[in-house]
């Protein structure tokens, strides 16, 4: 028998109700499966309900039809295989780095244990903070506050790990160093990661396949697959087919040609 | 390295830039009057008062001199003095502690039920619109004697402010946070106080700032109604009798405890919840 895969959305219609009345129809026959260790980018104009699937693939929602599946079980609720990092890092002010990082345990559970310091003190080695482990929020830049989100989400060793355009807030720099800090934490711990963003660079430089979704109501416009080897590098965004590739996408989306050069 | 090797023209240059500044004795003097220019400004002030009541003649009754106030303070007993400081800030002190201890867990209840925000919320903002000045004389009336009016009126003026700003500061919690709380289906309570009171710290500080004055306010308010003791009184009485600067020390002895409580709330926030202020503020 064949393995089913990592996440499933099947066939999902989601719709809310407006405020003015008019439900808002925002995914529509939506369907994807993404496999087991796969990195996929789900990319589409803004409204295309991206934020709506990740709050699916979490729990925090249900469906109003069909159903997400993880592993081959139908997601009821929120559950600890799904690690999320948001747009926004998002960490408790008053918490030190690793107090940060063990947060969901002392939150879950009420306390933490020596264990679980231990296993936060690798997460934040894994994301190459170990040294900062007792320095306060404040004191870390915009990237290193979001490897500390990393390092939080893959706190409970989660199969699958949920990204919500986790570095479209750093400057350009930032953004290219953690690109490829992901890809190494990945080929560390490898995850099956659904990736939210708004960059088709970053899209085919760190994923596997891509998903495109269209405007609202949401569904799969076109499927991507990336051909570049990995490990990927710099010299892979210098592959002419690289920034062919990210035109062509680019067309697609936008329906008419558009100059390249856009990050 | 011990040898010293002949230094280019740049490491020259450089060298000469980054030079200590020099403390010349003039720019000593710059520095200390810099520091103490607050200060400098009150006596300033303090000067020209005492010198415009002699010079324009000013009755005491209508402003006495900085050193009329001062002498008539000293004139009162100590004791006396320590009599209604006491019961000035124990009234204040209660009345503030029990608008903590009852504000905040109703800014809980109010940013977490919808019901309890659209029933409690608009009766609060009815009870804060009544002149607490003007409902004190009844509320004496109905408590009686003792320290429960009192308190109770210092209550009423110091509590709305610590609600509103808490339930504000509950509200704007990051919705990633409480998205990461129920994922973790960490229950309400826990997502209260680890995550959304803390967060709600800064807005409580601010408003505890403003309540700590406001308590004495009302309970010097409450002293006007009906006491026999208390800073309040004590100026009641000094004017009644046209003891026009021991008023005026009354006056100064409350300003200076508002001071001490404001500074102590914010010692306490510093002390404490660091984070909770701008980075320009923190010691």
């Amino acid at each position: 028998m064949r393995t089913p895969p990592a996440i499933h959305f099947k066939d999902i219609e989601q719709v809310f109700p407006g405020k003015s009345g008019a439900p808002i129809h925002a995914l529509h026959a939506l369907d994807f499966r993404i496999e087991r260790h796969e990195f996929v980018s789900v990319l589409g104009p803004s409204g295309c309900g991206k934020s709506t699937l990740l709050r699916l693939l979490s729990g925090l929602m249900l469906p109003s039809d069909g159903q997400v599946e993880v592993f081959g079980s139908p997601i009821k609720g929120p559950r600890d295989d799904v690690g999320i990092v948001f747009q926004r890092p998002t960490l408790l002010p008053w918490l030190s780095v690793i107090d940060n990082v063990t947060f969901p345990m002392r939150h879950k559970y009420g306390r933490v244990t020596p264990d679980d310091r231990k296993r936060g003190l690798e997460m934040l080695d894994l994301v190459r903070l170990g040294d900062f482990a007792d320095k306060r929020i404040d004191e870390l830049s915009g990237g290193m506050q979001q490897r500390v989100g990393i390092a939080r989400a893959l706190l409970l060793d989660p199969d699958i790990l949920l990204m919500d355009e986790p570095f479209s807030a750093l400057d350009a720099l930032s953004r290219d160093e953690m690109s490829f800090e992901l890809l190494r934490i990945w080929r560390e711990r490898p995850k099956t990661v659904l990736f939210i963003t708004h960059s088709i660079p970053e899209a085919l430089l760190l994923s596997d396949r891509i998903i495109v979704l269209s405007e609202r109501p949401g569904t799969v416009r076109d499927e991507i697959i990336v051909p570049f080897a990995r490990p990927r590098t710099l010299e892979t965004m210098a592959d002419p087919r690289f920034t062919e590739m990210a035109n062509s996408i680019r067309r697609r989306l936008f329906s008419h040609p558009v100059d390249g050069g856009e990050a | 390295m011990t040898s010293p090797t002949p230094q280019t023209a740049a490491q020259t240059r450089l060298a000469a830039l980054m030079q200590p500044v020099r403390m010349t004795p003039r720019r000593r003097l710059l520095d200390m009057l810099d520091r103490f220019t607050p200060f400098l400004a009150f006596v300033a002030v303090l000067v020209i008062w005492e010198a415009a009541t002699h010079i324009f003649a000013i009755p005491s009754f209508l402003l006495p001199a900085p050193t009329a106030i001062l002498g008539a303070g000293i004139a009162v007993d100590p004791m006396v003095w320590l009599d209604h400081i006491w019961a000035t800030v124990r009234v204040a002190l209660t009345g503030y502690a029990a608008s903590i201890a009852i504000a905040i867990p109703l800014a809980v209840a109010l940013s977490d039920s919808r019901f309890l925000k659209r029933t409690l919320y608009p009766m609060l903002i009815v009870v804060q619109s009544t002149p607490v000045v003007a409902v004190a004389p009844i509320i004496v009336v109905t408590l009686g004697a003792g320290d429960l009016p009192r308190v109770v009126i210092t209550f009423l003026i110091a509590f709305f402010p610590i609600v509103v700003s808490t339930t504000t500061g509950l509200m704007a919690t990051p919705d990633e946070l409480i998205e990461l709380s129920r994922s973790l289906r960490a229950g309400r309570i826990r997502e209260i106080y680890q995550i959304r009171l803390p967060y709600a710290l800064p807005y409580v500080f601010s408003a505890l700032k403003i309540s700590v004055t406001l308590s004495i306010i009302g309970a010097v308010v409450a002293e006007f109604v009906a006491a026999q003791s208390g800073l309040g009184y004590f100026i009641g009485f000094s004017t009644s009798f046209f003891k026009i600067p021991q008023a005026f020390a009354g006056l100064i002895v409350l300003v200076v405890i508002s001071l001490v409580m404001f500074r102590a709330v914010a010692w306490v926030q510093n002390r404490f919840a660091p984070w909770s202020l701008p980075k320009s503020e923190r010691k």
